[in-house]
């Protein structure tokens, strides 16, 4: 099957702009043609999630576009990249790793993106608008754009986010396109009390629990308390594309494609239901945790994705209701966050008494790239759906999930303890 | 030969290898390690096993959007399977595959075929892949 292409996709493929642009547009294309779509659509940002891994495969596909002049067409950002660019040698990272992540950090810099270097873009630079057609990688960005703001994009796997910022091009297919955003799937959260939502984790369960439950379907979920925070959204999305595939909701009420049912369902009336219970939050909650209460806890992971403002102002609070009390020397207590959030909780006073309370706050990177969880941690907490999700494999680690409270608390007592039980 | 199932050859090659059948979708980064082929997912009915040469059968992939640069990092280092067999479009790997052929001149071949149709390939079944997405005894 051919794709369509104009006559500037032409002269890209054609080598006319330079032989980086040629070979990302060829990218592009066999794609296109891989996902059988007619045509290719311009998009108007990118998000760049092949920063992210470190390999020399990585490095050789960047620098070859590098050395070839590649420069990105569209205003691009930058994922995370697997180191603490400024703070590495603190954080224990050996120098070898620093020099190998720095070079690929560089060199994305290079094709001009703008280094936010965070997994969570929508809270910052470049925040997409409502309805823009964009290319973003990072499977928690990709949801957020999509269900909470009303972007349009699908999920780009790593360098074809890269050959999209740099031809400004992407095959016309999937989330792109109004009739593949309609809602398949109507899930009902059981009532319960606006207390039980309070915290992003239990967001996070549920996005666990619809990510297991939906395969390739788009939710669309009922029965939300409103208003949800952006936190309470970000955690929901984050879980869901981690325990499935999920790079679309909706949210009755509180997404912007679903003002209501009807809308969401653009219209359909055969959409199959599925009503969730209390137990079967509560199972999916117990799913995301193996370790258990009283565990002797190694480490805490905050920042799963990146802190936002909101949520260094919440662990703030955590931290001050304890009093003088602080981490256990043989806790490592860390919170990843992004340059600009940072920037933003340091001029609002909440830093120092985190840094305090004994946190590490490690910026640009992911605990899951970087080296930078003590190697002795087989117990971990997190407040997070997508962290409880893959420290098993990527750290060797059991997990706890908790509230952030919970996991301020048991940092303390050096102990896995859950007073809030989510879901009980 | 015998044809065993027909596709439709997302990223078209040839290969043969001996058939590793996954029951569960997969997420390659998190689900693979880059360095050695393996599955490391505890969750996966595969966990242990090796994708190097192997052709990889199983009915779609999860997860996150890095896969494409773990497949890629497994084409450097010789490690990657033999082919890809899923039963729904797979577009991480395909990605990955198709870098690859860019980079290193070696794709790695990506079948789609009918859901149903994944039970015709049984684990430790030799085969070959044809570019015009069959799959035969091999």
């Amino acid at each position: 099957m051919s794709v369509h292409l104009n006559g500037l996709d032409r002269s890209m493929l054609d080598g006319d702009l330079g032989e980086a642009t040629r070979f990302a547009m060829s990218v592009v294309v066999r794609t296109a043609e891989a996902v059988e779509a007619s045509d290719l659509i311009s998009v108007e940002q990118a998000h760049i999630d092949a920063c992210a891994l470190m390999s020399e495969s990585n490095l050789e596909f960047v620098r070859r576009l590098a050395e070839q002049g590649g420069r990105v067409r569209v205003p691009t950002t930058l994922n995370m990249v697997s180191l603490d660019l400024e703070h590495w040698e603190e954080l224990g990272v050996p120098r070898d790793f620093a020099e190998r992540a720095t070079r690929i950090a560089d060199s994305y810099r290079g094709l001009g993106c703008v280094p936010t270097w965070t997994c969570a873009p929508y809270q910052g630079y470049l925040s997409p608008r409502f309805g823009q057609q964009i290319a973003w990688g990072e499977s928690n960005a990709v949801v957020y754009a999509n269900s909470v703001l009303g972007a349009r994009t699908n999920r780009y796997p790593d360098f074809l986010d890269v050959c999209a910022a740099i031809t400004g091009r992407v095959p016309n297919t999937g989330l792109h396109r109004t009739e593949n955003r309609r809602g398949e799937l109507v899930v009902r959260v059981p009532e319960t009390s606006e207390a039980s939502w309070a915290s992003p984790s239990a967001w996070a369960v549920l996005g666990h629990l619809v990510g297991e439950l939906v395969g390739e379907r788009i939710p669309v979920i009922v029965g939300l308390p409103r208003p949800a925070t952006c936190e309470q959204l970000k955690a929901l999305g984050a879980a869901a594309a981690s325990s499935g595939s999920v790079e679309l909701f909706h949210a009755v009420g509180i997404t912007p494609e679903a003002p209501d049912l009807e809308a969401a369902l653009q219209g359909a009336k055969d959409a199959e239901e599925l009503d969730l219970t209390r137990q079967m939050l509560a199972g999916a909650r117990d799913r995301m945790s193996s370790a258990a209460e009283g565990e002797k806890l190694d480490a805490v992971i905050l920042g799963c994705p990146h802190f936002s403002y909101a949520e260094f102002e919440a662990l703030a609070t955590e931290i001050r209701a304890l009093g003088p009390r602080r981490v256990r020397p043989d806790v490592q207590f860390l919170v990843l966050s992004d340059s600009a959030s940072l920037a933003l909780a340091s001029r609002g006073g909440l830093i120092e008494g985190i840094r305090g309370f004994g946190a590490t706050i490690a910026l640009d990177t992911c605990p899951f790239h970087s080296p930078i969880v003590t190697e002795r941690a087989p117990v971990v907490m997190t407040n997070s759906g997508k962290c409880a999700y893959y420290a098993p494999a990527e750290l060797g680690a059991s997990v706890a999930l908790g509230t952030v409270r919970d996991c301020v608390r048991s940092a303390v007592t050096g102990v896995v303890t859950r007073e809030e039980t989510l879901w009980a | 030969m015998g044809l065993i199932v027909s596709g439709r050859a997302v990223v078209p090659g040839e290969a043969t290898g001996i058939v590793l059948r996954s029951r569960r979708a997969i997420s390659l980064w998190g689900g693979v390690d880059p360095e050695t082929g393996k599955i490391i997912d505890p969750r996966h009915d595969r966990c242990g096993a090796s994708l190097a040469g192997r052709v990889f059968v199983y009915p779609g992939e999860k997860g996150s959007s890095t896969g494409s640069a773990v497949l890629l990092e497994l084409v450097r280092r010789g490690l990657a399977p033999a082919a890809l067999v899923t039963g729904s479009l797979a577009p991480v790997a395909a990605l990955g595959s198709i870098v690859a052929e860019e980079l290193y001149g070696k794709a790695v071949p990506v079948l789609l075929v009918a859901r149903d149709d994944l039970d015709l390939l049984k684990d430790g079944d030799h085969v070959c892949i044809g570019s015009d997405g069959t799959v035969r005894h091999g």
